[in-house]
């Protein structure tokens, strides 16, 4: 049913740390490599060794360069993963006129049944984040699970019970857990970051949140100082070593 | 936005096969009996037939048109399955009134079914609008001017082929030619504030909503090829010459067939009217195809704030 259920008490989502991530790609490319043999794949590409390979990806990550707001600060190059934020009240839903696009009433998680999609794209259409993208191959709309296949999984090891992204990012900037819960460790971090909604004014109340990047120190656009010369006292050194000096300070 | 050929023919098909059908229902409302039944059965074809050729169309743009049917099921939310069901009801009043007028029934249940053809051809149509009016990520699109627009684009494309049914129903042409005029020049005075409000319109979100961070500029895109959303959604072609096309536009759908229609109002050779009503449709139907291609290949998504630096990127490289 593409209506909404009624607003969950757990969120799943992710909390995106855009501080520290470095733009290496991992999350992206391991999102597609489990995702490619999960549940809900194959995510097959057209033409992958060809002159246009094209092929859908769930993750995808912008790099920017970002001003300073003031002119002493140094600009700053954020890498700034996008995907699929499981909003609240997403448009994606309920436009979806056969009930494949849906979201979990257990726990918010926005996901497309790929047996029912007509692949109209509407979809796609109503997302404002791009977190949709078509497979031409399958005729049908795919997008991130949040590895709903994954975080269920209890054949799984319980710290493997993470969302691949989470689970291959290599400095930690990607953190999963329940945004409903105020005391969850992602919601803490949240609080205590100041975490915020992409493009809030649309009115789909995303549940995944970025975390900003931390303003650079001041200086820092400044050479670096000139290594202090060092001072070696040679007269109390042994006679071999200051000889080596004096033949070396000729 | 990509202005898919199989939704811009089906939009303007289905949008004159329902104004055609709508202008039936209305005729047939308040004079049941101006028609002869065979009239009244020909107009329901071809009105019947440019309807079901467009939701045809509107197949052809699915990946997966064999499960189209489970479209039928989501009406209490999606604008999409509330057409397709109202679509395929308004089906229902074509048939009834088909075997009425074949049968020459009485006039009371003919007006009923007459009543109920016009409603679900406003309805279907309002639907086909409302699914692009409540896109938010498309500020061209989710405006007032939408919903009013397709209606009068729709009835624009059913009065010019009403007037050449009613030349080869040799029926008195009455005040068909004074019709379209009145709706071709409410058209081009529409689109044209259409066209207005959309240029002047603020963008629905900016960069650093998107981002939450403030100047931005493009250093690196997530790809180095085309992925669906800068195909979708990033088509940039119609830009450039927007301003001649809206100008062709309404000629096409203005100028022309009023002039048109005043030439044939002035004559009294059913030939050189015969010849009016003609290039009248034709320019109708191509000034619709400009309009409406228009409509989506000018639609700017939000989706490209993400890669809005792109352009910038590539001329560093």
């Amino acid at each position: 049913m593409t209506t909404l259920p009624p607003p969950s008490t757990k969120k799943l989502g992710l909390v995106i740390d855009l501080d520290i991530c470095v733009g290496c790609h991992a999350c992206a490319v391991a999102c597609k490599e489990w995702n490619d043999g999960g549940q809900f794949g194959p995510l097959p590409d057209e033409n992958p060794y060809g002159r246009e390979p094209l092929g859908v990806w769930f993750n995808r990550v912008h790099t920017y360069e970002v001003e300073p707001e003031e002119n002493n600060k140094p600009a700053m190059t954020v890498h700034f993963p996008r995907s699929c934020l499981h909003c609240e009240t997403p448009d994606c839903v309920t436009v979806c006129p056969t009930g494949a696009s849906y979201k979990r009433a257990e726990d918010g998680i926005v996901l497309v049944d790929e047996d029912k999609c007509i692949g109209c794209k509407l979809c796609s259409w109503a997302c404002p984040y791009g977190a949709r993208e078509y497979s031409e191959v399958r005729g049908t709309m795919q997008k991130c699970t949040l590895c709903v296949d994954r975080i269920y999984n209890e054949t799984l090891d319980e710290y493997d019970r993470q969302p691949a992204c989470v689970m291959a990012c290599p400095t930690r900037a990607r953190h999963f857990g329940d945004l409903g819960d105020p005391q969850s460790k992602v919601s803490k971090l949240v609080a205590e970051r100041g975490g915020y909604d992409l493009m809030p004014e649309m009115g789909y109340k995303p549940v995944n949140k970025y975390l900003p990047p931390r303003p650079r120190r001041d200086g820092c656009a400044a050479p670096a100082a000139t290594a202090q010369e060092e001072n070696v006292d040679f007269s109390t050194a042994s006679p071999l070593l200051r000889w080596i000096d004096k033949v070396l300070s000729r | 936005m990509h202005p898919a050929l199989s939704v811009i023919f089906f939009t303007v098909i289905s949008g004159t096969g329902y104004g055609l059908l709508f202008l039936l229902g209305a005729l047939l409302a308040f004079e049941p009996r101006l028609l002869s039944g065979n009239a009244a059965i020909a107009w329901l074809v071809l009105g019947a037939t440019f309807a079901a050729a467009g939701l045809l169309s509107s197949l052809l743009h699915l990946g997966q048109p064999q499960r189209a049917w489970r479209a039928f099921s989501q009406w209490r939310s999606s604008w999409l399955s509330r057409e397709g069901v109202s679509a395929t009801l308004s089906f229902v009043p074509m048939l009834a009134l088909a075997w009425l007028e074949w049968r020459g029934v009485d006039a009371q249940p003919l007006r009923a079914w007459a009543v109920l053809l016009a409603t679900f051809a406003v309805l279907t149509v309002a639907c086909t609008a409302k699914i692009y009016a409540t896109l938010k990520t498309i500020p061209a699109w989710h405006n007032a001017y939408v919903l009013p627009g397709y209606l009068l684009l729709g009835l624009l494309g059913g009065a010019a082929w009403m007037w050449i049914l009613h030349i080869v129903d040799a029926s008195p042409v009455g005040a068909t030619p004074i019709l379209l005029a009145v709706l071709a020049v409410a058209s081009a005075v529409f689109k044209y504030f259409y066209w207005r409000h959309i240029d002047a319109m603020p963008p629905a979100a900016s960069a650093e909503s998107a981002t939450g961070f403030g100047a931005v500029g493009g250093v690196e895109a997530p790809h180095t090829e085309e992925n669906y959303l800068t195909r979708e959604m990033g088509f940039v072609l119609a830009r450039k010459h927007a301003a001649r096309l809206r100008a062709i536009a309404l000629v096409l759908i203005g100028v022309l067939p009023t002039l048109l229609a005043l030439l044939a109002c002035m004559t009294q050779t059913r030939m050189l009217e015969a010849l009016c009503a003609t290039i009248a449709v034709i320019s109708v139907t191509l000034g619709l195809f400009v309009e409406r291609w228009l409509f989506f290949a000018e639609a700017r998504h939000v989706v490209m704030l993400y890669y809005a630096a792109k352009a910038d990127t590539t001329q560093h490289a």
